[in-house]
């Protein structure tokens, strides 16, 4: 997947999925099947027809948010023949219904808000209210200076630092975030991609200054960097030398920190660009794949690194296809990694994901809407199988969330966890004949593109001809365009609009953390060894030039002697230079 | 006046630019196949040029209008460099119009340095344009 190579595999896969509708299975009776079939007949030209020729205004346009076009019913005729081995249990191969034996009933999903802010000591304290309320997974989340791999002081820092997370630009900072928080008992997860090798590197630092060893480290880097390309876009190097940093944190990792979670594969941030729902699974599991080829081809096995990888979905408005798309994923990342990898250990054919309320299907206007939306979309994800859920602000089209909205957001899992009796049964969903269907649908479209992709020549390229950037650009422009023509409504935009403004209270981040960051950051300059710092830089320059080194280790030394995250960053820009994306128009 | 109708009527140029450490392009990717959709010529900046660098596009592509767009929270410091780039560089005359994620107590003060619009997420294309057209033809009634 990664390079290409005109696999006859996806080809073939997608046919199959879409022949298996049509071919007979074992599940219903051949008889029983046709009365169904003809019955389905009968009611659409009759009952149904006389209802609906009498109500023309009901005819909308219907299909999915990703234009699949949908059929006012389904019925066992539209799943008929499919052989149930292929939906299987909960915790067995292919993982349809679930990764766990028991999903929700033993162990509710994780609710893992995402926070970060301001300074380091902001977000210490922050960290440590969580801890003290009887969390202990952390997420966090950096400013952008952070996640380009800037320091504070560059000139494109200004204005930004701590803004949309916390700065850290050198290892003291890591040492105040976790001042006082046992890294041996937390597991934390970082939201950073482009320096997530350095980072990766000051979480260690901490870890050995603390006194524990790498090898008890737990906690999640995100590190998907076929992702940026595709869709966040924060990257610092061309995709060839961020994959080559990747690999060697696989290799790393797999060696030194066993339970650390080295790539988070990202579809949220490509749905957030304006993909489809099948443009998300596909593109995803596409990189996914393309990891897998990264770690055999650095001479690892699949068994050691894949249950190492997690995934990361996004969950907007379109109810029933969110939970299809779900459920599809998880058996397509087993399936082809049985097929086609030929991986046996069960462990590695888990698809694990985390899911976030989608932020772009929020709405600036009449903004208390957005809770019932990220409702929705929270029950969506639960009822598609996540392992951790973060779900959004309603004060999120408009700025940071305040503390009473995050409050707000929170507390809406805990009604779907508490209340609603979802979690009761696993899959529940699992028979419907829409869902069932529908999930068959987004696979086979998904092994199309797989098969599209493969054959242009695989990702790396279809990464860097715009190719998959343009699939994404085209889809968010015809969905802008729905709304714009009344196709897509949204309520309190084109339907229910009211026309007053109605004032949020929103969070306020000011200078302050820029001047104190700037200050330490000075602090720490001044007080380190110079001479041991160039000496660090010179050997991980040294190590970035030969693409068979393992970077992690020069990294490591340099960031312990507090190399700053810009210096570090800075060896890899001068020696791979930038990267300009191709032209999206 | 004939000359004044034929400047009136010339085709809108329009760089589409998104300045500082952001890289959600989403509103700029849509709003430059909007721009151009409605007529426009259509120039973006791609993603990661500084406040400078737009600016010095806009007056090398000798564009009527610049339209910034952020996500990021940066806007109060960013906004105002592209403009003051602009006129140190003999853009003043580029209209510059904004959108992104942009709170309500910050609009006075952008709209006083002349950067208007800002629009957030969901907002219509047809007003959008009609933004554009309006605020370029005041500027060319100028003439």
């Amino acid at each position: 997947m990664l390079r290409g190579g005109k696999d006859p595999y996806w080809g073939k896969k997608a046919r199959s999925v879409a022949e298996g509708r049509s071919r007979k299975g074992t599940l219903y009776d051949a008889k029983a099947m046709e009365q169904v079939r003809e019955g389905v007949k009968q009611w659409e030209k009759t009952v149904y027809k006389e209802w609906t020729d009498d109500r023309p205004e009901g005819g909308r346009e219907v299909q999915t948010a990703s234009g699949i076009p949908v059929k006012p019913l389904y019925t066992p005729a539209d799943v008929a023949d499919a052989d149930y081995s292929s939906q299987g249990f909960p915790g067995v191969y292919p993982f349809l219904r679930g990764v766990y034996p028991d999903m929700y009933r033993g162990r509710l999903w994780t609710m893992r808000m995402f926070s970060g802010f301001g300074t380091p000591e902001d977000t210490n304290r922050r960290l440590k209210m969580l801890l003290d309320h009887g969390e202990t997974g952390l997420s966090i989340a950096f400013d952008m200076p952070t996640l380009y791999g800037y320091d504070c002081d560059h000139e494109r820092a200004h204005g930004e630092v701590g803004r949309c997370g916390v700065n850290v630009s050198s290892l003291r900072d890591m040492e105040v975030i976790f001042r006082g928080i046992p890294l041996g008992e937390v597991s934390t997860s970082m939201t950073i991609n482009a320096p997530a090798t350095v980072l990766t590197a000051m979480y260690a630092g901490v870890a050995k200054k603390q006194g524990v060893p790498m090898s008890r480290l737990r906690g999640t880097v995100q590190a998907d960097m076929l992702k940026e390309y595709i869709a966040q876009k924060e990257w610092a190097y061309p995709p060839e030398a961020h994959l080559r940093l990747v690999r060697d944190l696989m290799v790393f990792a797999t060696k030194e920190m066993p339970l650390w979670n080295y790539i988070s594969i990202s579809g949220y941030h490509i749905r957030e660009a304006g993909s489809s729902a099948v443009q998300e699974l596909a593109f995803t599991l596409a990189d996914g794949f393309g990891y897998v080829d990264l770690g055999l081809e650095a001479g690892l096995k699949v068994e050691q690194f894949a249950p190492r990888l997690s995934f990361f979905f996004n969950s907007t408005m379109d109810f029933f296809e969110e939970i299809a798309k779900f459920r599809a994923a998880r058996r397509i990342w087993a399936t082809v990694l049985r097929e086609k990898y030929g991986v046996k250990d069960e462990r590695s054919l888990h698809m694990r994901f985390h899911t976030q309320t989608s932020g772009a299907s929020l709405t600036w206007q009449q903004p208390l809407n957005n809770v019932v939306r990220t409702a929705i979309e929270a029950l969506a994800a639960v009822l598609g199988g996540t392992q951790s859920l973060h779900t959004n602000s309603y004060d999120e089209a408009w700025a940071l969330p305040t503390e009473q909205a995050a409050e707000v957001a929170l507390r809406t899992q805990q009604v779907i966890a508490e209340e609603t009796g979802v979690p009761k049964v696993i899959d529940p969903l699992g028979g419907s004949y829409y869902v069932e269907w529908l999930t068959e649908q987004l696979e086979e479209d998904a092994y199309r593109y797989f098969d599209r992709i493969d054959a242009a020549g695989g990702l790396l390229k279809a990464v860097k001809t715009g190719y998959l950037q343009r699939e994404i650009a085209e889809n968010s422009y015809r969905l802008s365009k729905r709304v714009e023509e009344g196709k897509d409504l949204v309520v309190g935009v084109n339907k229910y609009a009211k026309l007053e403004k109605e004032p949020i209270d929103t969070l306020k981040i000011d200078f302050r953390a820029q001047r104190a960051q700037a200050k330490r950051l000075a602090a720490v300059k001044r007080e380190r060894d110079e001479a041991k710092v160039r000496a660090a830089l010179a050997k991980l320059e040294k190590a970035f030039e030969n693409d068979d080194a393992n970077a992690m280790y020069p990294m490591l030394g340099a960031v312990m002697r507090y190399a700053t995250l810009g210096e570090v960053m800075g060896v890899g820009r001068k020696v791979w230079g930038s990267y300009k994306e191709p032209m999206l128009l | 006046m004939p000359r004044k109708a034929a400047a009136l009527q010339k085709k809108i140029r329009i760089l589409v630019a998104k300045p500082g450490l952001d890289g959600h392009d989403r509103g700029a990717l849509v709003l430059a196949r909007a721009f151009r959709d409605a007529g426009m010529e259509v120039i973006y900046s791609g993603l990661l040029p500084s406040p400078e660098q737009v600016a010095q596009m806009a007056v090398d592509e000798d564009v009527d209008v610049v339209a910034l767009s952020l996500l990021n929270g940066a806007h109060m410091t960013t906004f105002p460099k592209v403009k003051k780039f602009l006129e140190k560089k003999g853009g003043e005359r580029i209209v510059v119009v904004g959108g992104g994620i942009i709170p309500e107590e910050d609009k006075p003060k952008l709209r006083r340095l002349g950067i208007t619009g800002l629009y957030g997420p969901g907002s219509s294309f047809e007003e959008i344009v009609e933004h554009v057209r309006s605020r370029v033809s005041k500027e060319r009634w100028k003439d």
